[in-house]
């Protein structure tokens, strides 16, 4: 029986870019560059190794985001995902994590799905909280975190590097697993890849096909509310100085007269 | 007064600092009611009683260490029901943040995440907080539920106030969820001596400047002059030189000391992301136009080699 594999992946602005806040204080997906968030490149590369270790198996990329969005699809189509889905719908616009989750969870039901892989944090919210609410929604374990991943025989097995301690886990699937930037290296799409990507199945879905209402998304729909968000003033220009052999000396005069020493 | 329920990060009884923080923020908005669980729970409640706790709710089961976050966000869920809080405050840990999800979803509340400060407000606690890499400062407030919102270390200083921090055993049924996924192993992480990085009040940190694992012993000397922990940049890290746990960044730990010093570090907006709210930034690199001299308070352009070990001398011999 084929393993149905789905990766969920976030269009995110470009980090090096400059990001900001529109008008009703969502973050400007408009006028800002985007990108597969580099994090979710992890998860579709353990989510294609995790394939081709199996008998057969197939991966399902899936994103909630705007038109654009369809770019971190082809990203990972081209890496090697089968197809995809892409759920978009007006009413989404300024959806926080808890809706996400559900339009998450939904889609990833109608998909069909014995595994799910996210990223360990989306590169602009960076809220890492995401999985753990799609697991809570789908009633499956939840292994997330991990730095080593594998898949034998129905039970999922991986490794959390945590603060306190290193942590060796295992669930059964149906299971959802996030993987860190630890897990190894994400491949380049080949040219191969990128022109076979053109050709594979991108599914549209919006709120009605996955049965949400408006209210239960979108900025309205949200469980927080962003009141203020203020650019953060430069920081005062500090002393610069050029090492000539008193440098660190220099520097210890500096922290005295911060009293760090 | 309202209750605001506090989840305590320990070890083994030992409450950690960002807990003692929560507290104090806690009393901003309300009466302190802790909630700690597993292994050493009733050992927390005179560090958590002599910090403002009214009530510590304790809960003791094998299920904490054998399973994977949802025993806790069983027990969180009974605390909820018993306290009816005006809010849930859970230090920003990765698993902190987990629990503390799963129980706004549970809860039909909302979620605030990474929280820097914490006022009470006219609707409801204003959580404040560091976004895009901090070059953003938001206000934002949970309008759905009772708000629910974790906070991250040093946000807050830890004051002391005597409450009466009486024990109460919690009662908590584990859900058929509860051990789905199983703890097979654990390897706990070796001690260094040094403080815990995200409760550091210096950080002194190498990057790929350092150039080699053995030279990391430069880094670690100046951090154990200034009784410090050491960080790493994630170049740093994937060259194997330092281990992951102490990376910086985006991707590692988020830091916010009182001195943060960089040391043949660029200043990526990834590894900014993560030290960019330290209070004091002081920064060694031999690039005068490396980007992480425009965070500086203070900046040496120059070999590490030298100035590294020279102020790691100068410190010795200020010290006498
Ligand atoms: C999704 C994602 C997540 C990431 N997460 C993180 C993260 O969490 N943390 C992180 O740090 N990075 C992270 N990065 C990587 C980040 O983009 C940078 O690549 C990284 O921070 C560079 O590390 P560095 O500054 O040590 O190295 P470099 O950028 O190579 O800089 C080395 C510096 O050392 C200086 N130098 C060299 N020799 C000496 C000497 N002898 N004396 C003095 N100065 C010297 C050089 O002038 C240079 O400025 C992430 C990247 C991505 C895409
Ligand atoms: N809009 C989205 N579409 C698809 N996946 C998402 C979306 N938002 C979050 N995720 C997934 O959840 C992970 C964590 O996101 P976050 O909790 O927002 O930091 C990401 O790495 C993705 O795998």
């Amino acid at each position: 029986m084929s393993l149905r594999i789905v990766v969920t992946v976030k269009y995110v602005p470009d980090a090096t870019g400059d990001r900001h806040f529109a008008d009703d204080l969502t973050v400007d997906r408009d006028d800002v560059d985007g990108l597969l968030s580099e994090l979710d490149e992890y998860a579709v590369e353990q989510a294609l190794q995790i394939a081709e270790d199996a008998d057969d198996a197939e991966v399902t990329v899936l994103t909630v985001g705007p038109e654009d969005a369809k770019d971190a699809l082809r990203k990972a189509l081209s890496m090697g995902a089968d197809k995809a889905v892409h759920v978009e719908d007006d009413d989404l616009h300024g959806t926080d994590a808890i809706g996400t989750s559900l339009v998450l969870a939904k889609a990833i039901e109608k998909a069909g799905f014995d595994l799910v892989v996210s990223g360990m944090a989306s590169t602009d919210g960076t809220m890492g909280v995401v999985p753990a609410l799609v697991a809570e929604r789908l009633g499956v374990p939840q292994v997330t975190l991990l730095s080593e991943v594998s898949v034998e025989d129905g039970t999922v097995k991986g490794r959390r590097d945590g603060d306190a301690a290193s942590e060796q886990l295992e669930a059964q699937l149906p299971a959802l697993v996030s993987v860190t930037d630890q897990s190894g290296e994400a491949r380049y799409p080949s040219f191969k890849g990128i022109m076979a990507a053109k050709k594979k199945p991108v599914e549209s879905w919006d709120l009605s096909d996955l049965d949400i209402e408006a209210e239960e998304v979108g900025l309205d729909g949200a469980f927080t509310k962003v009141e203020t968000a203020d650019a953060r003033p430069a920081r005062t220009a500090g002393t610069i100085v050029k090492d000539e052999g008193e440098g660190g000396k220099q520097l210890a005069e500096f922290l005295a007269g911060q009293k760090f020493i | 007064m309202a209750e605001v329920l506090v989840y305590v990060d320990h070890v083994d009884g030992a409450v950690r600092k960002p807990t003692l923080e929560l507290l104090t923020l806690a009393r901003r908005l309300g009466e302190p009611v802790a909630v700690a669980l597993g292994n050493g729970a009733a050992d927390t409640a005179a560090t958590l009683a002599e910090h403002g706790a009214v009530k510590v709710l304790t809960h003791d089961a094998s299920e904490y260490a054998d399973y994977l976050v949802v025993p806790k966000v069983d027990a969180l869920q009974a605390a909820h029901e018993a306290v009816s809080p005006a809010a849930v405050l859970v230090p920003s840990s990765a698993e902190g943040k987990e629990i503390a999800a799963r129980l706004a979803l549970r809860i039909g509340s909302g979620i605030i995440t990474d929280a820097v400060d914490l006022e009470a407000g006219a609707e409801g606690p204003v959580a404040t907080q560091s976004v895009f890499a901090a070059s953003f400062t938001t206000k934002s407030r949970v309008v759905k539920g009772t708000p629910v919102i974790t906070v991250k270390p040093n946000s807050a200083a830890v004051e002391a106030a005597p409450a009466a921090g009486a024990v109460e055993a919690l009662a908590v049924t584990f859900s058929d969820k509860a051990t789905g996924t199983k703890v097979t192993g654990r390897t706990p992480r070796e001690s260094t001596g040094r403080p815990e990085l995200t409760e550091a009040a210096i950080v002194v940190s190498g990057g790929r400047g350092v150039n080699g694992a053995e030279n990391f012993a430069i880094i670690e000397a100046l951090a154990d002059q200034l009784g410090a922990a050491v960080g790493a940049s994630r170049a740093a890290v994937d060259a194997g030189w330092y281990p992951h746990t102490n990376q910086v960044g985006q991707t590692g730990k988020s830091v916010s000391p009182q001195l943060y010093i960089a040391n043949g570090i660029s200043g990526a907006i990834q590894h900014r992301a993560g030290m960019q709210t330290s209070k004091t930034i002081v920064a060694v690199n031999k690039d005068a136009e490396a980007p992480i001299f425009e965070l500086v308070d203070y900046g040496v352009v120059g070999d590490l080699f030298d100035v590294v070990p020279q102020l790691t001398e100068e410190i010795k011999t200020r010290k006498g």
